[in-house]
């Protein structure tokens, strides 16, 4: 069977600089992988790499077997993203937002998959609304439903409830983890939230100045680092390394 | 207001595109319309119908400016919305994207331009449709300079960044006074002749007046354009590719809009 997502011995160097440091992984088919570290630490570059936006300096990312470097535009099919730093255009409604990026995907029925995207995450109350003037949590509905649409068998998520109320934090927590289970979706997930990250991921990667410094379940980092939680192994080990 | 003043005086002093921005608005104007100038005092007796020639290359030169604009716009709104990710991470070939944005581009060139060929004919008795069939090899050489242009300046976006918008603004503007829209080529001191017959604007504008003057076509002229256009505009397709490559290798893709 092959692996929806690995990457082998992954560095990217920025002039003299070296953001991330032969790091290697997998994210198996129906898991959700988290990556922990300090700002800075290598997440967004390695993410970055992963989505074809950067160049790899050295090592490989597998998409489904198969190098993104040597397939970037039919593999990209195969993924999506989110993240608060970037937005859908403002100026449209959110049902033209969700039409114009069904395009791009190619989706078929796209009809019939926005109305289960409105349904799933509530959007039919401001569906023909601009974009720009819904509130964060509406945005961050409909950025979600945007890197659903192609039902990527990766999803990469840089810290998808940054800046949700904690209601809205935990429906777009209770969606993921619906939506994995229901398609098997495998999910590589960068969050500064502990609490986020012990709920939903299986495996977590602990990065700091580019490197893997740490990995396991979060029970396993938990226990094996002496402390009650994710947050205080978080702080542990990069205390240490300062 | 002493701290006010330091503030911008900082930013001015930190950076050197800021300077040759303020610089350069006014230093274009003075030079195009000193050559405009210079050429109506020595050939006062040029044109028999200065009005029409004016406003016809006038909405030509529009043509360029619209279509170079409109082709950056599209991509700077991408940056200003903070979508440029998003699109950059579709399935999308960089073929696909300048092909949507040369057609995008068109649309928004002829919603901006068609009223204004309109408005000329009731307002002065001008109508630029006099140039019969090379209009349309020129509006679409103009048109294809302008693209052209569009892609050498988001190629610049594309490598260094939003950093590049002054530089998407101010390009046209330099080409003008080089461009002849307005006067004949000898009207230019000698080195800049050298630099405007590389352009194939010269050419256009020279035998829009040509026509309008003469009532004849000059199709060397226009072949000349053609064969210009031809070469900026396979050089700007490469220029494209490669800033693609270098922004993924720079990281510039990834930081777009933030």
């Amino acid at each position: 069977m092959t692996i929806p997502l690995e990457i082998i011995d992954l560095s990217k160097t920025y002039d003299t600089k070296e953001a991330v440091r032969n790091i290697s992984f997998k994210v198996n088919e129906n898991q959700i992988i988290g990556i922990l570290g300090p700002n800075g630490c290598g997440k967004t570059t390695t993410i970055g790499m992963i989505l074809g936006l950067l160049k790899p300096t050295k090592g490989k990312i597998l998409i489904n077997g198969i190098e993104i470097e040597k397939q970037r535009v039919e593999l990209l099919n195969e993924l999506n993203f989110i993240s608060p730093y970037i937005e859908l255009p403002k100026k449209l409604t959110v049902k033209q937002n969700l039409e114009v990026y069904g395009r791009l995907y190619d989706v078929k029925e796209l009809g019939i998959k926005i109305d289960y995207l409105c349904e799933k995450l509530r959007l039919n109350e401001f569906i023909n609304k601009i974009t720009g003037e819904l509130s964060s949590g509406q945005k961050n509905r409909v950025s979600l439903a945007k890197s659903i649409i192609n039902d990527p068998s990766v999803l990469l998520l840089d810290e998808p409830t940054a800046s949700l109320d904690p209601e809205t934090g935990d429906f777009v927590r209770s969606f993921l983890e619906e939506y994995q289970k229901e398609r098997k979706t495998s999910i590589l997930l960068a969050s500064h939230n502990m609490a986020e990250v012990e709920r939903l991921c299986s495996s977590v990667l602990m990065m700091n100045k580019g490197s893997i410094i740490d990995q396991g379940t979060p029970c396993e980092l938990i226990k094996k680092h002496g402390r009650r939680n994710m947050e205080e192994v978080f702080l542990k080990l990069t205390r240490d390394l300062i | 207001m002493y701290g006010l003043f330091l503030r911008h005086f900082y930013l001015i002093k930190s950076s050197l595109p800021r300077v040759l921005d303020l610089i350069y608005w006014p230093t274009i104007q003075i030079i195009l319309w000193g050559f405009i100038s210079k050429f109506f005092s020595i050939y006062s007796d040029y044109y028999n119908n200065t009005l029409g020639i004016i406003l016809t290359c006038a909405i030509l030169y529009d043509i360029l400016f619209r279509s170079s604009i409109s082709f950056n716009m599209l991509f700077l709104e991408e940056i200003w919305s903070r979508n440029f990710t998003n699109l950059f991470i579709a399935p999308l070939k960089l073929k696909e994207i300048i092909i949507s944005l040369i057609f995008t581009a068109l649309i928004r060139t002829l919603i901006g331009l068609v009223p204004a060929i309109i408005l000329t004919s009731p307002l002065f008795g001008v109508s630029i449709l006099k140039l019969g069939f090379p209009l349309f090899i020129l509006f679409l050489s103009l048109y294809i300079f302008g693209i052209t242009l569009g892609l050498f300046v988001s190629s610049g976006l594309m490598r260094y960044g939003p950093s590049f918008e002054n530089i998407a603004w101010s390009s046209l503007f330099l080409l003008a006074p080089l461009g002849c829209i307005y006067y004949p080529i000898e009207i230019l001191p000698e080195f800049f002749q050298v630099i405007a017959k590389g352009l194939p604007l010269v050419y256009i504008f020279d035998e829009t007046r040509n026509i309008l003057i003469n009532g004849l076509v000059d199709y060397e002229n226009i072949k000349q354009a053609c064969l210009l256009n031809l070469v900026y505009l396979i050089f700007g397709i490469g220029l494209f590719y490669l800033s693609f490559l270098r922004a993924r290798i720079k990281g510039t893709l990834i930081n777009m809009g933030e």
